[in-house]
């Protein structure tokens, strides 16, 4: 059957650079470039082409662009092209379309709408090269009244337990399964080289990993339990509940049996080449009661020595859900807004389900603060955190501390060509296939990890001295230095911040 | 009368230890009021003798008059303790009102909630001429604890009744709130501003003054230092830059902040960790003004542990920007600057008397000679307090 698709990209070459070397044909997974034996000559096929750029970027003769398809149908402002493909995809293929990375809608990016502050005059500017600014953030309930011994200066009775990172940039949860085993060593061998931490995923924590990286660990226990025992909880820095996510909140996951190797079936502890579902909810867990229950357990089982984390996606109730959280009993509560990425999701699902993270963001510190309880957790904002300024952002309107996921992919080659569903990633990193993930060195990707958390971190520090502040908790919650441009009342509001020039 | 501004209604969600507000209600909170900060660049003072000896207000005037490039004519006051020796039970409401016409709702809350023993304009000179002045009251009283309050302390109780005072009656402000103690403030030069209120009448052990010098708005009388609840006053010379995170978190204990300023943060911060949370100066310096994160991982285990949780606790209440300010309590004074030092502060003694003032030159401008001058590092606060003989005596019990 003649599939009605136009073709998404275009790969154009340079036959006078090329010198027909074979490279792209060997970069490509997809099949866009063929070698033909009978010419010596490759073919194109751009059909096929998902616009990944590992051959433009492998071609060692620069002969190779790869752009968007340029034809198109009758422009048509509400059929545009994605909406007529993704109709002529169903009709030929009559299922749900799986997609990866996040929701790239073009709505409002709030972060864009908000500005920072700096010094002028009445107040210095602090030179993050002369005077020290501090970054470090501690991930954990905090109690509103310290117990201590005022004449010896000493602590009396315990304090809950916390983590300390060294800057407040963690790695969100992808689990070895949607991640290949050398991308998740290089995310927890950056995590720990840089005094932060990562978080499993669903996918377990390999026995081989835990010693080492362990007190860099956030354990995962999401509702496929997978890779879930004593050992692998009291081995990590913090446990994490994994109700939702930002990029399919209410829907569960899939990793199919092909992916499911040797090595992932024993972490996970299933069979191998089984499909490792993940139900939509936890069946332990169908009320917030529940939820507590839960909490206590894992308390129990690591003798109330690590923070539990709830990670929830970012949906409409977001201020009453993460207020039934704290009062739950969790350390800190994850809250993964709509742009968060995913190795598989509904497209469907993707694109039209929870909120900016954001306005969820705001919401939540806004709530938990009125109802007197916001240092009882810490609150890490999650999905479409893109750059320091993004993470400046979400600390003034009253996170914690940022998990990344697509920019720590991105950091380690990834192009976001949404294609991590199909387990073909040409960079190595969403992929169970050998011959890609040796694509993917650990020592180098943990290096650009590490990189990229030093350059952010030298940026937040170059803004935080600017607002003549020298330590991180002063941002926390401090919204005097945002303010909106191209923002309405209600946006405002929910934001908690004045517009410019109030 | 002052001019009022459209900008001043302003939505709050949650008001006060009083109650809870439906969303959206509007509450009128003042001239100009809108819960942001105002910032200034000022000259601080304060003189304790310590054996409890009251003086009258020239050394301080002279004192401030020796600063007078400090500040801008838009705004001075004083702290006096010490002063109301008939009335040192009852804790001294300032007031100011917008217009007369207000008294009568003030008198109508006061006489719900406390037994007023005595009331009475505040002595001004109008002669004076300061620009726009509100009418100025004081009341004294002692609580009237009903119902659900009968389980606050007196001290809770005031502060929610003066919260409730400066957050929901319109064209009202409580100055001071403090025993045996009072503020003045207004919109001058310290030295007119002195004249206005004739404060060579009062005498006190301990007083503490500021000049100012605002930046962005037009000198409000209710804006003027010190800032003061219960008996704490504070001068502050500084903007702080966590204004908006050391607001935020003290609205969940009860404490608005409503007079634009960000002075009156630091009044409640000191209220909250030395009178509810109990801790010593030498405790809340550490928390607002903390060593580095090097200094604290160089500590020996028992040092770093105790910091370490103090810094993780509170971290909320670390007073960032450039600051320096003079605290004031019914017998206790210091002073104390941010943890990079960004703004100046020296102490000196002489016999009885203590002072600590933004510039030596001021001290010795009323006390030439001095026993002792020093000048402390940031974040070290340099404490003085009242022979505790003379503390019974101030404070009548």
């Amino acid at each position: 059957m003649v599939s009605y698709l136009l073709p998404e990209f275009q790969v154009v070459r340079d036959d006078e650079r090329c010198t027909n070397c074979g490279a792209c044909v060997f970069q490509c997974p997809f099949g866009v470039h063929q070698w033909d034996s009978e010419h010596n000559r490759i073919l194109i096929d751009s059909s096929k082409c998902v616009g990944c750029q590992r051959c433009v970027v492998f071609c060692p003769e620069d002969a190779l662009i790869v752009k968007p398809y340029e034809g198109s149908y009758r422009p048509n402002a509400y059929w545009s092209k994605g909406v007529i493909s993704d109709v002529i995809r169903q009709a030929e293929g009559g299922g749900v379309l799986l997609t990866g990375m996040g929701n790239d809608r073009p709505h409002k990016i709030y972060f864009d709408h908000i500005l920072l502050n700096a010094s002028q005059v009445t107040n210095p500017p602090i030179d993050p090269l002369r005077e020290p600014i501090e970054l470090r953030t501690f991930i954990g309930s905090k109690t509103d009244r310290l117990e201590v011994d005022v004449v010896s200066m000493e602590l009396k009775g315990e304090l809950p337990p916390n983590i300390a990172i060294e800057t407040p940039i963690m790695f969100a949860g992808m689990s070895y399964g949607s991640i290949s085993y050398n991308a998740f060593v290089a995310l927890a061998e950056a995590a720990k080289k840089f005094g932060t931490i990562f978080s499993t995923g669903e996918g377990g924590l390999p026995k081989e990993l835990r010693e080492k990286y362990g007190a860099n660990a956030v354990v995962q226990v999401a509702s496929g339990r997978f890779g879930v025992d004593s050992e692998y909880l009291n081995y990590a820095a913090a446990i994490e509940i994994k109700i939702g996510q930002g990029a399919k909140p209410g829907i569960g996951g899939h990793l199919p049996g092909e992916k499911v190797t040797q090595r992932i079936a024993r972490t996970r502890m299933i069979p191998e080449g089984t499909d490792a579902l993940s139900p939509a909810p936890h069946h332990d867990i169908y009320s917030i009661e529940d939820l507590s229950t839960l909490i206590h357990a894992i308390k129990e089982a690591t003798n109330y020595e690590k923070p539990v984390f709830v990670k929830v996606a970012a949906v409409h109730n977001i201020a009453a859900i993460a207020s039934g959280i704290a009062r739950a009993g969790a350390d800190a509560i994850v809250i993964d807004g709509y742009r968060g990425g995913t190795g598989a999701s509904p497209k469907i699902i993707r694109d039209n389900v929870g909120i900016p993270i954001e306005l969820a963001l705001s919401a939540v510190d806004t709530r938990l603060r009125e109802e007197g309880i916001r240092h009882r957790v810490s609150i890490i904002a999650a999905g479409g955190i893109r750059n320091s300024a993004d993470v400046v952002k979400a600390i003034a309107l009253g996170a914690d501390a940022v998990y990344i996921g697509t920019a720590a992919l991105i950091a380690m080659g990834c192009t976001m060509c949404q294609m991590c569903h199909t387990g073909k990633c040409p960079w190595g990193i969403a992929t169970q296939d050998p011959m890609l993930e040796r694509r993917l060195s650990p020592a180098l990707a943990s290096k650009r990890l590490v990189n990229l958390l030093r350059a952010w971190s030298m940026e937040i520090k170059e803004m935080l001295g600017a607002m003549g502040i020298n330590a991180i908790e002063s941002l926390r919650g401090n919204r005097e230095h945002l303010r909106g441009v191209g923002l309405e009342s209600w946006e405002l509001e929910v934001l908690g911040i004045k517009g410019a020039g109030e | 009368m002052i001019q009022k501004s459209p900008k001043s209604i302003k939505i709050f969600r949650n008001i006060g230890l009083s109650g809870r507000l439906v969303e959206g209600e509007r509450v009128m909170i003042g001239p100009y009021v809108r819960d942001d900060k105002d910032f200034s660049a000022c000259g601080v003072f304060g003189i304790m003798n310590r054996s409890g000896g009251r003086f009258r207000a020239r050394k301080i005037v002279r004192a401030m008059e020796n600063m007078r490039v400090r500040g801008n004519g838009l705004g001075a006051g004083y702290a006096v303790y010490g002063l109301y020796k008939q009335y040192k039970e009852y804790y001294a409401l300032h007031m100011i009102f917008d217009e007369k016409s207000v008294k009568r709702k003030v008198d109508e809350f006061l006489q719900r909630n406390f037994e007023v023993v005595h009331e009475e304009a505040i002595p001004t000179d109008e002669s004076v001429g300061l620009p726009n002045p509100p009418v100025f009251w004081r009341y004294f009283v002692s609580p009237k604890k009903k119902g659900g309050d009968k389980a606050l302390s007196d001290e809770d109780y005031v502060i929610s009744k003066v919260m409730y005072i400066n957050t929901r009656l319109r064209g009202v402000y409580v100055i001071s709130s403090g025993r045996n103690m009072g503020i003045f403030k207004g919109v001058g030069f310290p030295e007119d501003v002195a004249e206005f209120f004739m404060l060579n009448e009062y005498k006190g052990y301990m007083w503490t003054a500021h000049t100012r010098f605002p930046t962005n708005t037009p000198g409000w009388w209710g804006g003027a230092h010190p800032f003061g609840i219960l008996d704490w006053s504070v001068v502050h010379n500084g903007e702080i830059s966590s204004y908006g995170t050391n607001k935020r978190y003290l609205e969940m204990f009860g404490y608005y902040s409503t007079l634009k300023t960000d002075t009156e943060v630091l009044a409640y911060i000191f209220d909250f960790l030395m009178r509810k949370r109990g801790l010593p100066i030498e405790v809340v310096a550490r928390i607002l003004a903390p060593p580095t994160w090097e200094e604290i991982d160089s500590m020996d285990d028992r040092e770093r542990a105790f910091h370490t949780a103090l810094r993780m606790t509170y971290a909320p209440l670390l007073v960032n920007g450039p600051w320096a300010v003079i605290v004031a309590r019914n017998g206790i004074m210091f002073g104390l600057t941010d943890r990079i030092r960004l703004r100046p502060l020296t102490t000196a003694e002489r016999g009885d008397y203590f002072f600590i003032s933004s510039e030596e030159a001021a001290i010795r401008a009323v006390s030439p000679n001095l026993d002792r001058v020093y000048t402390p590092y940031g974040g070290e606060p340099v404490v003085v307090t009242l022979e505790e003989k003379a503390l019974k005596k101030v404070l009548g019990e």
